[in-house]
């Protein structure tokens, strides 16, 4: 649609950038730790910190968040990234709001960034929520007079007028945000930095926000860079896109094809025997006594099925100690993260300390249209009171190509991902 | 559509130690003043006598001073009423001292600001300092009740003339105190038990400054020349002469504590300059 992409102006350069990080421990945490590995280290002696059981120190070890980075954002787009975890969004939005600094490469920004990694930042619950306003756009780059000049806009944008003299503790989750994001969205900046902000709020007003952020690059002409891993935003918001992985840009251009591109490769990490004994695929604050060590497509070479065909998986759980009631959460997602569906509840049952259950797991798959999908895995246990608690999660566990012509061109975006089988019209 | 571009900022790999990034701090003037009543209004905030407190805490220590080093210990105040030398030289070491400890953990406690926003890093210590000037000049309201009180009773001639250098007096340990406070906040990101640190030591140095007893009770020794190393000696006297008119003043241990206080400030700077930016991958 740019036929003079060539000239337009630049918003963000990035030449070169690498973002390196120390993997383990960074020394010793205490002077006193780090001077005995010194010491240890001089006489040729093992360092007394090394944890036993590990035979290499991880100290001195590290990975490339962004490995090489060359993009250029023009002034007035709405620039999209998207990418997997550790893919390096975050990485790459942390370095362009400047909280931490590349190892190699350059950045330069033609205009003031309004970043917004969190909402409210900086707010504190005791002030109200007029004071708020004036610390979180103080900290965000205003000045008292310009705040003073766009009160009246941000309380008005912010639907929480009649509480803004009461301290932000009294608030609920959801006016917090408002007021938060009203205040990000009218500062005066020329670029403006947005991390996924908007999973908070209620539906109405992530809309009224995301088309505040559209009059911003369309009608103000500011820069609009928005990280998401829901696509639908990204399509609603962005007019360009680019896919990160491993903290490269494997992808540049326009939305449809990024997205294409992100569910590809993604697909690449799509296998039929899965093998999840260790805690660290995991994602932090998994209990340790039970876990889903194997999970195996039955008679798959491919993750690949026919479209109505069901998933059969064989799946190896392992307990440590004894567990009453297991069941099994299974929540299905689509290709570009979108949710599709949930099984809510498969009994799994009772399971001994030390022991190993295998099972044999069917999935449907006759509602859904072609495409790739994603099944997360959640492992909890109802007690004898009705509370589940969460025992083991791995998000995603398997990936499925589902392979077929639908009924019609499906327009995923519009449609969803399911067909509803059960409805009927009758001439009456 | 040929709009100057006003703002550019280049950030690369490379660090600029002789960068001290001053002019990007007075831009956000409006930030430091906005912290500075933060940390004001928050403090007192759910107590029980509120403001009070800054009152109550000076007057209680020096009270606790003039039975315990006075009576007690029987120090000499070089004539001065007790209460009123405690109650002065508390207000100027609580200044000083609480410019370094509230700075010593400034990357510690911000950290989850810090992690989210840039702004420079530089407004937080300096609204510390600016909010222990306030708390200052509280307790210079009760120092001057006192002073009134015993100034009609004739126990004391302050030189009058000499309060107008109190500002310069506040500066100069604003600097000093700021510089350590932000040298310790940039070590504790990667060394915590230097917070641990820093209270112990702070108390230890007011024993090292003449802030309980005159400088002139200590006799001409090695004593009383390390204790007139100490750079925060010099402007703890110079305060004492202006407000008490007892106090001694030598020119060039003055001068060495003003050039130690600009070197520690702008080595303090340059290493928090270059901390911030990568802070949040280790904190």
């Amino acid at each position: 649609m740019e036929t003079n992409i060539n000239n337009r102006e630049v918003a963000i350069q990035l030449s070169g950038v690498k973002k390196q990080y120390k993997l383990g421990q960074i020394g010793g945490g205490t002077l006193q730790g780090d001077l005995q590995s010194w010491w240890a280290r001089l006489r040729g002696k093992e360092d007394p910190n090394t944890i036993i059981g590990q035979n290499q120190r991880l100290v001195g070890q590290s990975f490339m968040a962004l490995n090489g980075i060359d993009l250029t954002v023009y002034k007035g787009e709405a620039l999209g990234i998207i990418g997997g975890n550790g893919a390096g969004k975050s990485t790459m939005l942390k370095l362009l709001s400047r909280v931490t600094a590349p190892t190699e490469g350059s950045i330069d920004i033609y205009g003031r960034i309004a970043s917004m990694l969190e909402v409210g930042t900086g707010f504190n619950g005791e002030m109200t929520g007029r004071e708020n306003v004036y610390m979180n756009g103080a900290i965000l780059g205003m000045t008292k007079a310009e705040i003073d000049a766009k009160m009246e806009d941000i309380i008005e944008f912010s639907e929480v007028r009649e509480f803004i003299d009461t301290p932000v503790k009294r608030y609920s989750s959801g006016m917090y945000v408002k007021l938060a994001f009203s205040v990000a969205a009218h500062l005066d900046s020329e670029i403006m930095i947005m991390d996924e902000v908007l999973a908070v709020g209620d539906m109405a007003f992530q809309k009224k926000c995301l088309d505040k952020m559209r009059d911003a690059a369309k009608e103000e002409g500011r820069t609009v860079l928005y990280v998401s891993h829901n696509m639908n935003t990204i399509r609603q918001l962005c007019d360009r896109c680019v896919v990160l992985d491993k903290g490269k840009v494997i992808f540049e251009g326009d939305v449809e094809s990024a997205i294409d591109v992100y569910m590809q490769n993604k697909m690449v990490e799509a296998k039929v025997d899965y093998e999840y004994s260790k805690l660290s695929v995991r994602p932090k604050h998994v209990r340790e006594d039970v876990r889903i060590t194997h999970l195996k497509l039955i008679d798959k070479e491919f993750p690949s099925y026919e479209l109505k065909e069901p998933v059969w998986f064989n799946m190896r759980i392992k307990a440590r100690k004894a567990f009453k009631n297991l069941k099994l959460r299974l929540e299905v997602r689509y290709g570009d993260e979108t949710p599709v569906g949930t099984v809510p509840a498969l009994i799994i049952g009772e399971l001994n300390a030390e022991t190993t259950g295998n099972y044999k797991v069917r999935f449907d798959t006759k509602e859904l249209v072609s495409g790739k999908y994603s099944i997360s895995m959640v492992l909890y246990e109802v007690d004898e009171f009705g509370n589940s608690h969460d025992l083991d999660l791995l998000l995603p566990a398997i990936r499925f190509e589902l392979q077929g012509d639908d009924e019609l061109v499906w327009n995923h975006g519009a449609w969803g991902h399911v067909v509803f089988q059960e409805a009927n019209a009758w001439k009456i | 559509m040929a709009q100057e571009v006003r703002y550019h900022t280049h950030i690369t790999a490379k660090h600029n130690w002789f960068d001290l990034n001053l002019k990007e701090v007075w831009q956000y003037r409006d930030l430091i003043l906005l912290f500075t009543k933060r940390t004001f209004a928050l403090t007192y905030k759910q107590t029980i006598l509120g403001p009070a407190w800054i009152f109550l805490n000076p007057f209680l220590t020096s009270i606790i001073y003039t039975f315990v080093f006075g009576g007690i210990a029987g120090m000499s105040t070089d004539g001065i009423p007790q209460i009123l030398f405690y109650l002065c030289s508390n207000a100027i070491w609580v200044f000083f001292s609480s410019c370094v400890t509230k700075n010593a953990n400034t990357f510690t406690a911000n950290a989850s600001v810090f992690g989210k926003v840039y702004f420079p890093r530089l407004t937080t210590p300096i609204s510390n300092v600016l909010s222990s000037v306030i708390q200052f000049g509280v307790q210079m309201l009760l120092v001057v009740l006192f002073l009134i009180y015993y100034f009609i009773k004739g126990e004391v001639s302050p030189n009058w003339w000499a309060w107008l250098l109190i500002p310069f007096v506040l500066l100069h340990m604003g600097i000093l105190g700021l510089g350590f406070g932000i040298i310790i906040s940039s070590l504790t990101t990667k060394y915590r038990d230097l917070a641990i640190l820093v209270t112990f030591g702070v108390q230890l140095w007011m024993y090292a400054t003449p802030v309980i007893y005159p400088l002139s009770q200590l006799g001409d020794g090695l004593l009383k020349n390390i204790i007139m190393i100490n750079p925060v000696t010099a402007p703890v006297e110079a305060f004492r002469y202006a407000v008490l008119g007892q106090g001694t003043i030598v020119p060039s241990y003055y001068v060495i504590s003003v050039v130690v206080s600009i070197v520690v400030a702008v080595f303090g700077i340059m290493i928090f300059n270059k901390v911030e930016k990568t802070f949040m991958d280790t904190v």
